[in-house]
């Protein structure tokens, strides 16, 4: 394993009137878990279905139905725990969250607030490449997802569906350890990264399986080591939760918007209100979500339907022994196995999917050329078509066919590109392509030869010159190259060349 | 502790229950006599003893992560007050 020289990231120093502020970050990820059926009931969670149709009676709380829970729930969130280095409570409970809305017809929200399933984690983000930060996680718990409403549909009334309600949470609950809103955006994509390697959600920010409550307030500057020192949260400013994030682009904006403002008020005399927060993308600003209910009192209680759960430490075991090889890992081991570099390790293993791509391309062929190959051929074509990895039509297998034929000098480079754009179009074996297209590279040096003496014939003038100017040889390997349609070994051409014109 | 009217009130509006200002009197002292009944319960020393959860010894009943349940629109929207196009109607809820 090679030990890559690690540095912990610098807190964003934001620049006042009064002085320099510091920032403290926080976050909730809700994660919805990926199953087939919802957290206490048989109904489908599947996307898109029409209107409440993903809907049982538990799910739209009619009387006297009585919720059962999903085990392969727990499993997702226990092994959520495991890949996040986290305890794994071996008892946990169940809590009622009472509030009213239309997207709520329990009345109450079945969560876990005293003895969630997966206690203290850590997960280490990368801000740039060798600086780290690692950021504690405080706590996991499952939940209910709401319903959705629809506002937009009739001026009058808001439209109700159940389709989502019920569907498995997880909800992944930082310490304050953010410090900027690069490390924000990081956390949420390293978190995301993690989840879809353990395959316990899909990380779907647009159909929101994944979004984010960010909070946010700003301190001055070592005020933090206090907290550090003691771990009192009073020596930091009062936080405001900006609520739904399900965009990294816009928890960037969202921090740096809401970070100055708090800082304008600070230093305007005036104090923060503890409050929840919306960020409109549109005016790039945070607005304060007044809630008709008085503050948040969401009277919590054990859920009296459910009994506490008890987990096997058997069980956990083997969820464990079960578990990926992670992606901080995966990168290390690109980088020693396959000596790529760190940058292009981060690209190939960002997705699961292309780092199993690569792996199975650069298997039996060198690391480097792979790497390249997919990073800027593959991916440079995939992004242009906007096109998934999984839709690509050009198969592991394909492209190293490709590579095969490159490392064996049986193909340029150039003729190489040619060949990918042909197996993209036509498929197709690109060993036979080759064959049948006539685009094996010339390396016979007598045919070679023959070309060079045609050339040297007519280019006199040239060849004068050249004696004067050895970089003229680029020019005829062009012409070389451009008599045998680029077919020819540009190797043997410049050996040639070098031997008949500049030697001699 | 004694619940005020006050109380009461926030209570009522969290719960969603209209009372009306004759009742809140009545119902504080209710309240309180229960609170109080209740509070003799913390005299009892618990210290060391579990919590019971079920007076049999019973697990936590799990089920396996199957479908089949849903698939029922028309039954789940029979006793809605209002629906439209397979959803839910409910005066505009804006936050």
């Amino acid at each position: 394993m090679i030990a890559i020289f690690q540095e912990t990231s610098k807190p964003k120093v934001i620049e006042g009137l009064t002085g320099d502020w510091e920032l403290v970050i926080g976050m909730e990820i809700h994660a919805q878990i990926s199953s087939k059926s919802k957290l206490f009931s048989g109904a489908s969670t599947s996307f898109g279905s029409e209107p409440n149709s993903n809907v049982s009676f538990i799910d739209a709380g009619m009387p006297g139905m009585l919720p059962v829970l999903n085990k392969f729930c727990i499993e997702q969130a226990v092994r959520t725990g495991l890949g996040l280095n986290a305890k794994i409570n071996l008892i946990s409970k169940f809590d009622r969250k009472n509030y009213f809305y239309p997207d709520l017809p329990q009345g109450y929200q079945i969560s876990q607030l005293f003895e969630p399933l997966v206690g203290e984690g850590e997960v280490t983000i990368d801000v740039k490449p060798g600086i780290t930060r690692k950021v504690r996680i405080e706590r996991i718990h499952i939940e209910q997802d709401a319903g959705k409403s629809i506002h937009d549909l009739d001026p009058e009334l808001s439209f109700v569906d159940l389709n989502r309600t019920g569907v498995a949470l997880m909800e992944i609950v930082s310490k304050p350890d953010i410090r900027s809103p690069e490390e924000a955006s990081e956390y949420v994509r390293k978190i995301r990264q993690i989840l879809r390697y353990l395959g316990t959600c899909d990380g779907n920010m647009q159909e929101g399986s994944l979004r984010a409550d960010v909070n946010i307030s700003v301190c001055r500057v070592g005020d933090y080591s206090k907290y550090e020192e003691t771990g009192d949260l009073s020596s930091l400013g009062t936080r405001c939760e900006i609520k739904n994030m399900n965009s990294m682009r816009f928890i960037h904006q969202a921090i740096d918007f809401e970070s100055k403002r708090q800082i304008g008020i600070i230093e305007d005399g005036g104090l923060i209100n503890q409050e929840t927060r919306l960020y409109d993308p549109e005016k790039n600003e945070t607005r304060s979500l007044r809630s008709k209910e008085e503050a948040h009192d969401y009277r919590y209680f054990p859920c009296p339907d459910l009994l506490p759960l008890e987990l096997k430490e058997r069980w956990v075991k083997s969820i464990a022994e079960t578990l990926p090889e992670l992606p901080d890992i995966k990168r290390n081991r690109f980088i020693s196995t396959y000596g790529i570099t760190e940058y292009d390790a981060s690209i190939l293993t960002a997705e699961i999917e292309s780092a199993d791509f690569f792996e199975k391309v650069a298997k039996t062929r060198d690391g480097k050329t792979s790497a390249n190959w997919i990073i800027n051929d593959l991916f440079g074509r995939l992004n242009k078509e906007a096109i998934s990895l999984d839709q690509s039509p050009i198969s592991a297998d394909q492209l190293g066919g490709i590579i095969d034929l490159i490392l064996a000098n049986q193909i340029s480079t150039k003729i190489a590109k040619e060949l990918f754009d042909i197996v993209w179009r036509n498929g197709g074996d690109p060993a036979d392509i080759v064959v049948k297209n006539g685009m094996l590279q010339v390396s016979d040096i007598s045919s070679l030869e023959e070309v060079i003496s045609q050339i040297i014939d007519k280019n006199p003038e040239q060849v004068n010159k050249i004696k004067t100017n050895p970089k003229l040889i680029g020019w005829f390997v062009g012409q070389v190259m451009k008599a045998t349609d680029g077919k020819a070994n540009p190797k043997s051409v410049n050996e040639l060349l070098t031997e008949k014109l500049l030697i001699k | 502790m004694a619940i005020d009217t006050e109380t009461v009130k926030h209570v009522a509006n969290l719960a969603r229950i209209n009372i009306t200002d004759e009742e809140l009197v009545p119902l504080s002292e209710e309240l309180s006599t229960i609170l109080k009944f209740m509070e003799q319960l913390n005299s009892v020393d618990v210290d060391g003893i579990d919590p019971l959860t079920s007076v049999t010894p019973m697990a936590l009943n799990l089920r396996d992560d199957i479908v089949d349940d849903g698939e029922k629109p028309n039954q789940i929207l029979m006793n809605a007050p209002n629906r439209r196009e397979g959803f839910f109607t409910v005066p505009k809820v804006i936050e």
